[in-house]
């Protein structure tokens, strides 16, 4: 895509070099694998190690736990260019990094950060986050599962729901009420009492693993408890903050890949003995997603600048997440509509991006939690409830 | 051993290009740029050797502006030791190149000096060449394998009708053809430690080395559109429209 106002010009040359080695790796080693992946149902597990070999893996922390102390440009320009690919590139990416080695790092103690996150980093462990449940979603204080006090540790019982990697996670960071308040605790899955099992049979985010976790007298040593999770509920909101400014600059490169097919396609094909793209209403919505695209970049760059000084509120991620999913999902829909009935062909990467922009949107907070988020910002008055 | 890699700054190959307006050469103004590819094999080449412990050091060398600095940090960042960027901003061809580059084989002393078989760009194929003639050493060009036996570099080249093995004594020039390897994609650590390694600006002009150009070129312009193609149901339509409509055979 054209870069019309030299947005790159505002990256360092090391962040210019880390988008492109992604954008290369998915190009030459993802990409054939993710059609197949998506209509098969099941994620290319084959690219854990590349993704790893990458440094991709908690790349924001610093070195002495695995990371690389990564800008936020760096992190969400590598989100951009993994969903690019397909959605569950990122998604995978987001949990592993953002909903998992990030709260270690945030709240676990130095033992806890030593014995996951270097491993994590290299992929040998994956994460993954359980905060959704049957009956619990944008309103997660209304959580059922619960942790009591037991022998030298904890029992938990409860049952989560659409938790994105479970079913191939060696760890699960579960969110329980105590007698305290909400809590995080690292569970091992091959721990008695847990289980793992796949969501099938989803029509969206194919190609990312998401499961069921089923919590029956699960027991686990005190030194499994997140000790600084002690604030509770908002402990497991700010891991969403660090994952809804990926998904930000994530559904960008779905957008941005959606344009790509649709404008190399209406270049080519005639329809009235001319190429589509010659014609005005053709014209009217390359331009008007084009310029959503980089709307949305000019605000994943201010944000970004905001995420490196520590300036960025939940606020402001809300209004990125809010805003470039609603048009990322827009534009991949009408970029399926300009290639007519190829728009639904698996030939292209168009139609899996809009099923799994349809997730995107939904997770994370749904575009209605972020108006409400942003509604009480701008008149002070909660309508959650 | 030293190893010395030349990498060039050109118009990146996913790119499209435009010819200037006037004719005098493609656009180069807010396009992207990356490592010649060719040069990018036959850095992958030299990072291998020292992988395997048959390299002591990979240096990085490009000639040109001072943005080539950003194609010397590439290299670093896939794993070269130092880089050096011989600085000039006059218009460099072949033979200027394979200049500044015997002056920096005389500095360095490497061993070996890879090079990739062409640059993208103007698709001379001639500064490894000429380097090893301005440097009297052996030369294996367009090699697609490469093994290091002692004081020998085996190259297996990929020529007209098949595949040619040399043995070249060391030290010498290699140029790298498209199968010798697929590069690495640089890992976010190293592109971050990259910033670390030492990168040595030298200006051309302390060379007194003479770079002006041999060549003028006087214009550039795109190859012709393509005109659409037909579909022909049999072989006797396609000999009528070979022979009687387009007149080639
Ligand atoms: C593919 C996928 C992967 C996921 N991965 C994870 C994961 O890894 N970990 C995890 O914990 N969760 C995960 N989720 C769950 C996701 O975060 C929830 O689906 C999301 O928070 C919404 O909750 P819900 O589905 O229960 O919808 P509900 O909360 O039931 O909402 C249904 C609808 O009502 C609207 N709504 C709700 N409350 C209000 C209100 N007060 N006012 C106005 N409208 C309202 C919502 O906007 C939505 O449109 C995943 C979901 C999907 C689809």
């Amino acid at each position: 895509m054209k870069d019309i106002l030299m947005l790159d010009s505002l990256f360092s040359s090391e962040e210019l070099m880390i988008r492109d080695s992604v954008r290369r790796f998915v190009n030459e080693v993802a990409e054939p694998l993710l059609a197949p992946a998506n209509e098969a149902a099941h994620f290319p597990k084959e690219l854990i190690a590349q993704m790893a070999s990458l440094g991709i893996f908690g790349m924001r922390l610093p070195e002495s736990v695995g990371g690389s102390n990564a800008s936020a440009y760096s992190y969400g320009l590598v989100c951009q260019e993994l969903e690019r690919g397909d959605s569950a590139l990122r998604s995978f990416s987001s949990v592993q990094s953002s909903l998992c080695m990030y709260p270690i790092f945030r709240f676990g103690s130095e033992e806890q950060q030593q014995k996951w996150l270097p491993r994590m980093a290299k992929g040998e462990v994956i994460g993954c986050f359980g905060l959704t449940e049957p009956d619990s979603g944008s309103d997660p204080s209304s959580m059922k599962t619960h942790a009591k006090r037991s022998n030298n540790g904890w029992v938990l019982n409860g049952a989560k729901m659409w938790i994105t990697n479970a079913p191939i996670a060696q760890l699960a960071l579960i969110w329980a009420h105590t007698s305290d308040g909400i809590r995080g605790f690292l569970v091992e899955t091959d721990r008695k009492g847990i289980i793992c099992s796949e969501m099938k049979h989803k029509f969206s985010l194919r190609a990312s693993s998401t499961g069921e976790i089923s919590l029956n007298d699960c027991w686990i040593p005190d030194e499994n408890l997140l000790p600084g999770t002690e604030k509770g509920l908002s402990c497991a909101l700010s891991c969403l903050n660090q994952a809804r400014f990926g998904i930000a600059w994530g559904v960008i490169g779905a957008a941005e890949s959606c344009f790509d097919t649709a404008s190399n396609y209406l270049a080519e094909r005639n329809q009235f003995a001319k190429p589509l793209a010659s014609y005005q209403l053709i014209q009217k919505d390359l331009v008007d997603i084009y310029n959503e695209i980089i709307k949305a970049k000019c605000l994943n760059i201010q944000l970004g600048r905001l995420m490196n000084t520590g300036d960025a509120t939940p606020e402001m991620i809300s209004l990125a997440k809010m805003n470039n999913c609603r048009e990322a999902l827009r534009i991949a829909r009408m970029a399926r509509n300009l290639m007519g009935a190829n728009g639904i062909s698996i030939e292209y990467p168009v139609m899996r991006h809009v099923v799994n922009l349809e997730s995107v949107f939904t997770y994370e907070g749904t575009d209605n939690i972020h108006h409400l988020i942003l509604g009480k910002y701008l008149t002070g008055i909660d309508a959650f409830n | 051993m030293k190893v010395l890699v030349a990498i060039k700054r050109v118009i990146d190959y996913h790119t499209k290009i435009r010819v200037k307006a006037d004719g005098s050469g493609v656009e180069t103004r807010n396009v992207k740029m990356a490592m010649n590819p060719f040069d990018e094999i036959a850095l992958e080449a030299a990072i291998r050797l020292k992988e395997a412990g048959q390299a002591s050091e990979v240096i990085v060398v490009s000639c040109g502006t001072s943005e080539c600095q950003e194609t010397l940090r590439a290299g670093l960042a896939m794993g070269a030791d130092r880089a050096i960027l011989i600085e000039t901003s006059e218009e460099l061809q072949p033979l200027a190149v394979a200049k500044l580059l015997n002056a920096v084989v005389n500095k360095e002393s490497p061993q070996l000096v890879f090079l990739g078989k062409q640059a993208i760009d103007d698709d001379a194929n001639q500064t490894g060449q000429m380097l090893a003639g301005l440097l009297n050493w052996a030369q294996g060009t367009f090699a697609s394998n490469i093994i290091i036996n002692n004081d020998k570099i085996e190259v297996e080249r990929e020529v007209d009708g098949g595949l040619e093995k040399v043995s070249l004594k060391l030290p010498a020039i290699v140029t790298a053809d498209l199968r010798l390897n697929e590069p690495r994609f640089p890992s976010l650590p190293n592109i971050m430690k990259a910033k670390q390694k030492p990168l040595e600006v030298i200006s051309a002009s302390s060379l007194n080395i003479d770079i002006k150009p041999r060549l003028t070129v006087l214009k550039i312009e795109s190859p012709p559109i393509r005109k659409q193609g037909v579909k022909v149901n049999t072989i006797n339509e396609l000999f009528n429209k070979l022979h009687v409509t387009e007149k080639v055979l």
